[in-house]
């Protein structure tokens, strides 16, 4: 019996399966273990085609090791370069660690939803990130310095176990330059930290924002998250202006695999960036 | 259309043994044909070709975690209900190469595959596994995302449906509103009848494949003997899951203790996946050569009770059996419905035959609901 194809809009129409080569053209290390790639596509074609919005991310393919999904670290406004911040910890990502610039990768993307800017004009933002949760936010950062006069107040928080694992931070200087207003904590400090000292949500408490008219955007393990929506709710700030980025098992990336599940959401189509008030039944549910 | 052929929709009444012509026709057409055939004490679907290979005078006895074939006397050769396999294995198979890769010049090319898709005729379709299918379209080509590999398969298939005449005791496809008898999706539908099958014609394909056989339309006795059969397998129907309070009673109880009540027997086999005409979940491998100079990439079926399903970097979401069945029963019932807008469960009764401790999803369902949060 033939079949019925439905009327959507199919945004791959060969095979979504099938990734693309791209050539590194910069490996730059950002932290312990943590590099900064960044690619082109090798297909002009490809590369012309392409673009992403903050919060989307790449599945990145090495044959014979396989794919990992990725953030794009890097500025939407200059598509033709894919900049991904990879903690280089599992079986992909320690093979990707060993390439060298002029090595080739697969890439399939961007693939999910990405950080509401478009719903932020004239709003303050506070962005707010643990460890490598930096990573996918940095697009929002650099879209936002780009654009300055277009948002209120805009604050990151960001903390990480020890400052050798703070990202970016030869950037800090700039961004704050431009109007970014960055507050910075470590779990533990070393010999030359001056800084602050505690975990990523006690940064609320040094930090006056009104909630009215604020977006929270934040990223980094779920714990972490559970105890900023916890800070931010505090504050008054509305549920439904609240976003998480959610990280879970990712084979496809586009809805086949089935591993992603997140109760009726699939974080590679839905997420992975999601609206806390459509999630709160199912946030911080045990080994959900 | 030629004036020997019926038009569609027409009921149509042929001796049974012109079946083989209608074969003959699928064969000719280019088609290969799967359909049940008795292996390893099991009807299973393989390649056939003969009316011969159908498990003629087999039937089943279906009970939770027990399967047993039985000769009868009767001259049957679609007498038993649904068996370990679905058609889900032919249309999204559990091994499948997605592509190769060759480093050529020191340079990765991807090569996607070549070869030609199946041509595929279906023989012995029943009601709830025709509703699976209609689930996978939903769910490997409804969305944003076509699954190019599901669609060079499914596009091209032919459908042989066959009316349910008899019932066992695990299945409740009338709950789930998918059976016993084929309504849509067909290119022809037989019903067994002792000496004729009657056959509804869905298609022009599939009134061409009646060329050949000596049809008739079919007279009041054939249709009156169908209808009894049809009301005979209804009424064998008696296992019932109750779906109007679905998804909002699994939501409400992800914290129910009967999820450790089950978690204790479960033994996380992922048979029930397995066998699930509509259970979609793959994972990936990436052999290569020594070298490292040859790869591809392999999907295969993978089940959220495998241990590594939800494994992220840090630890795995679901360590525990509870967690697995609950993920599992709650898509099936509940999540399903909001991702695809249909219940993942046809009520094919797979999932409680093939259970090694004899789980019932039914059983499951009604306990949450005797003990429901309110």
């Amino acid at each position: 019996m033939s079949v019925a194809f439905p009327a959507t809009e199919i945004r791959h129409p060969v095979d979504p399966m099938l990734p693309r080569p791209a050539i590194i053209q910069a490996i730059k290390p950002e932290a312990v273990g943590v590099w900064t790639f960044s690619m082109t596509f090798a297909n002009p074609a490809d590369r012309d085609a392409y673009r992403f919005q903050p919060g989307q991310f790449n599945m990145l393919y090495l044959p014979g090791f396989g794919e990992v999904a990725i953030s794009l670290s890097s500025d939407p406004g200059e598509p033709q370069v894919l900049g991904h911040t990879i903690r280089c910890a599992g079986n992909v990502t320690q093979a990707i660690s060993r390439l060298k610039v002029g090595d080739r990768v697969g890439v399939r993307g961007p693939f999910g939803s990405h950080w509401p800017l478009e719903n932020a004009a004239g709003k303050n933002l506070i962005i707010v990130t643990g460890g490598i949760g930096l990573a996918p936010l940095r697009p929002v950062v650099l879209s936002v310095l780009s654009h300055r006069h277009a948002y209120g107040r805009v604050l990151l928080l960001y903390g990480a176990r020890t400052p050798a694992d703070l990202l970016y931070t030869r950037e800090f200087g700039r961004w704050r330059e431009s109007g970014l207003e960055v507050n910075i904590t470590v779990d533990v400090g070393d010999e030359n930290w001056r800084g602050k000292v505690g975990v990523v949500p006690q940064l609320f408490y040094f930090v006056r924002m009104e909630h009215k008219n604020t977006l929270v955007l934040t990223c980094g393990p779920e714990i972490m998250m559970r105890f900023v929506i916890y800070e931010a709710l505090a504050r008054r700030i509305p549920k439904d202006a609240i976003y998480i980025s959610m990280e879970r098992n990712m084979k496809c990336a586009v809805g086949f695999c089935g591993h992603c599940q997140y109760g009726p959401t699939f974080i590679c189509k839905q997420g992975p960036v999601l609206n806390f008030a459509a999630i709160e039944p199912f946030f911080g549910k045990e080994d959900f | 259309m030629p004036p020997n052929l019926p038009r569609v929709s027409a009921s149509v009444a042929i001796p049974k043994a012109f079946l083989q012509q209608v074969f003959d026709s699928l064969r000719a057409a280019g088609f290969s044909l799967v359909g049940p055939t008795v292996r390893e004490g099991a009807i299973v679907l393989d390649e056939i070709a003969r009316l011969d290979d159908l498990p003629l005078g087999w039937t089943d006895e279906q009970a939770p975690g027990r399967y047993r074939l039985k000769k009868t006397r009767e001259a049957q050769y679609f007498g038993y209900g649904v068996g370990p396999h679905s058609w889900k294995q032919f249309l999204h198979p559990p091994r499948l190469r997605l592509f190769g890769a060759e480093k050529k010049d020191g340079n990765w090319v991807f090569l996607p595959p070549q070869e030609p898709p199946p041509h595929y005729a279906f023989v012995g379709v029943r009601a709830c596994d025709l509703a699976a299918i209609s689930v996978l379209d939903r769910v490997l080509l409804g969305g944003e995302f076509r699954d190019p590999h599901y669609v060079r398969r499914r596009e091209n298939v032919f459908v042989l449906a066959v009316n349910c005449t008899q019932a066992s005791p695990t299945c409740f496809c009338v709950s789930m509103q998918t059976g016993p008898r084929v309504t849509s999706g067909y290119d022809l539908a037989l019903t067994e009848l002792p000496d004729t099958y009657l056959v509804e014609v869905g298609s022009e394909a599939g009134s061409q494949m009646l060329q050949g056989t000596p049809w008739e339309p079919a007279n009041a006795f054939d249709l009156g003997r169908a209808a009894r059969a049809f009301y005979q397998a209804e009424r064998q129907v008696t296992r019932e899951l109750r779906t109007d309070d679905l998804p909002k009673l699994i939501y409400e109880n992800l914290e129910h203790p009967q999820w450790d009540a089950v978690a204790a027997r479960c033994l996380s086999c992922a048979n029930c996946t397995m066998v699930c005409p509509t259970c979609f979940c793959t994972t990936v491998e990436d052999p290569s050569n020594l070298r490292g100079t040859v790869a591809e990439r392999i999907r295969l079926a993978d089940s959220c009770f495998n241990g590594d399903f939800s494994h992220v970097f840090g630890g795995n979401i679901r360590p525990s059996i509870r967690s697995r069945y609950r993920q599992w029963l709650s898509h099936k019932l509940a999540s399903w419905i909001d991702q695809f807008g249909t219940s993942g469960c046809v009520g094919c009764g797979r999932c409680i035959t093939w259970c090694p401790v004899g789980i019932e999803i039914t059983e499951e369902v009604n306990a949450i609901r005797t003990k429901a949060a309110k």
